[in-house]
């Protein structure tokens, strides 16, 4: 009996590992306990916390984009904000044992705060900030480049509640000779190896000091969900949002630029000097991206409506930016041979997106493209074709378009 | 006399026949019933150890099942997985979903040397082994299946993709 438990045992995980179509590498190192929430979608295509309409890219790790049209509300909903795993989330955490350690060459001294400490202790803030993949829009580029396919949707707005991590760090103490700060989550390789970080990085220390530069522990009045970082995590507005670490559980503050996971090699840098479409471009020659572009989506209607020539069409959508603000956001029926101005909303601070809308007449029936381009305080517009081809396919933020028929 | 003992004999045997009749139809009638009564009367069916047995077959069985489908190729598409069929499949499945998963060589497109400096990639910073002779093979496949398409500076959109519908303008005015 014990024997046929033991041999029924064995062909269950022999299964697993069937259904997951190999052997579960470094499966030793799994702590015991953990579930590998990379696993669940392919066992129960269940992804806690996220609504069925996203578009998964990815589940192991797990990447899922919004789709335009449900990118409409003035700030995304939990469930509907992108996910950009690069590892697997962890499981069973412990809110009340849970802590954030600052330390690093140029910091005073090490220190630890509790979630209780860090809510008690700092001026509580709440600010809506915009987060935008790197990678946002790589699906366009021609050569195409490796990784997540990303259409439009790796990007969203919250109301991120919790403190300023200038006021963290300058209760630790700043050396004058600090340059970046890293960070460091509690989230695991893929390869289960515990002495691999899956991505750790971070910002110069002057993007660090900035007052909307926050360690956060709610979204949208909420815990933060646990595929976007529960329950505590970096947001920093304007810079790729793998910069804003999730699980955070410590930030080592530098005396040089972060070398963790993810800084070097090609990983969210762009070559230094503009290249050719499809040029090798070597290491030395990438440099780390820091402020995102200005870019808008059109977030209603979904691409495909039909209306009646008599009618006119309602539009909207958010456009953000790394500068201070939007400050016009334009729409084209003629493939940019004329454009209108769209009516935009101010932001209640810097890195909100900002909301625009508009009503189009349309001259005659037949087939439209609906394009939006959105200018900011650097007077910065968004190109219409693809800008600057780069080996890793990132920055992209040329106009997006919907797909219109009058009849 | 003779006659007597016959008839006793020929009653004790007709008894008998009626006992063993009797017998039978209460006993078929029991095995036809025997579920029912044992609820009834609420003995269970099966002993625990038995019990556990059972469903651990059913979930092997369950496990099994999917496992059968677990190779199905509908439309030369592997449809667990998503990847291209092709006779090498396995080798690709066995190397590449250990640590990633499937959609992300679906979802790419690269020339072989593009894929192949990916493997190099995955070697240098995320702990791949070497591939040996099967190098080859996975590149094979790679550059035939996953190969990308020639396309300008900005795709016209992807009009099959659109559904096309009628937008209810009335809440909005228009």
């Amino acid at each position: 009996m014990s024997k046929r438990r033991e041999f029924i045992k064995k062909s269950l995980a022999a299964s697993l590992s069937l259904s997951i179509g190999s052997n579960i590498v470094f499966a030793n190192y799994i702590p015991k306990g953990l579930d590998l929430v990379g696993l669940k979608p392919l066992l129960g295509n269940q992804f806690p916390g996220k609504s069925k309409s996203m578009t998964v890219l990815n589940d192991r790790p797990i990447n899922m984009e919004t789709p335009a049209h449900l990118l409409n509300d003035a700030l995304t909903p939990n469930e509907l904000f992108f996910v950009r795993n690069n590892g697997l989330p962890p499981a069973n955490i412990n809110v009340e044992n849970w802590t954030l350690t600052i330390s690093g060459e140029s910091a005073q001294r090490t220190k630890s705060y509790t979630l209780t400490e860090l809510k008690s202790k700092f001026e509580n803030v709440s600010l809506n900030l915009t987060l935008e993949c790197g990678g946002n829009g790589r699906s366009e580029f021609n050569p195409p480049a490796k990784g997540n396919q990303w259409s439009t949707g790796a990007v969203g707005c919250a109301k991120w509640t919790g403190v300023r991590l200038k006021d963290v760090l300058e209760d630790v103490g700043i050396k004058s000779n600090a340059v970046y700060i890293g960070y460091y989550g509690a989230d695991m390789h893929l390869s289960g190896d515990p002495e691999k970080h899956p991505i750790s990085r971070g910002v110069p220390i002057d993007k660090a000091l900035e007052n909307e530069s926050m360690i956060a522990w709610s979204m949208n009045d909420q815990d933060i969900p646990m595929l976007n970082g529960y329950p505590l995590r970096l947001v920093f507005g304007g810079f790729p949002a793998s910069c804003s670490g999730k699980w955070l559980e410590k930030i080592v503050i530098r005396n040089k630029v972060h070398d963790g996971q993810k800084m070097k090699g090609s990983s969210y840098r762009v070559p230094c000097k503009p290249v050719a479409p499809g040029t090798k471009v070597d290491d030395k020659d990438m440099c780390i991206i820091e402020a995102m572009p200005v870019k808008s989506i059109i977030s209603y209607p979904k691409t495909g409506a039909t209306i009646k020539i008599n009618q006119q069409l309602p539009i909207s959508g958010h456009a953000w930016t790394s500068a201070s603000e939007i400050t016009k956001v334009e729409y084209s029926i003629d493939f940019g041979m004329s454009w209108n101005n769209c009516t935009l909303k101010d932001n209640n601070n810097r890195y909100e997106w900002q909301s625009f809308n508009a009503m189009i007449k349309f001259p005659e029936t037949g087939y439209y493209e609906v394009w939006a381009r959105a200018t900011d305080s650097n007077d910065m517009k968004q190109p219409m074709l693809l800008p600057g081809w780069n080996p890793k396919g990132y920055l992209n933020n040329a106009c997006h378009r919907i797909a219109i028929k009058v009849v | 006399m003779d006659q007597d003992h016959r008839h006793n004999l020929w009653s004790l045997f007709t008894l008998l026949l009626n006992v063993f009749i009797t017998g039978m139809i209460i006993l078929s009638v029991y095995i036809l019933l025997k579920n029912q009564i044992d609820d009834f009367i609420d003995k269970p069916k099966y002993s625990k150890e038995q019990l556990v047995e059972i469903a651990d077959r059913s979930r092997l069985l369950r496990i099994q099942k999917r496992n059968d489908n677990w190779n199905l190729i509908e439309n030369g598409i592997h449809v667990n997985t998503g990847l291209k069929a092709d006779k090498n499949i396995q080798l690709i499945i066995g190397s590449c979903t250990s640590c990633h998963s499937a959609k992300l060589i679906t979802q790419n497109r690269a020339t072989r040397s593009g894929w192949k400096s990916m493997i190099r990639w995955m070697q240098e910073t995320q702990g791949l082994t070497d591939l040996g002779s099967n190098e080859t093979i996975i590149l094979d496949y790679l550059a035939k299946h996953y190969a990308p398409k020639q396309s300008g500076r900005r795709q016209n959109l992807d009009l099959k993709e659109v559904e096309w519908y009628i937008l209810n303008l009335d809440k909005n005015g228009g």
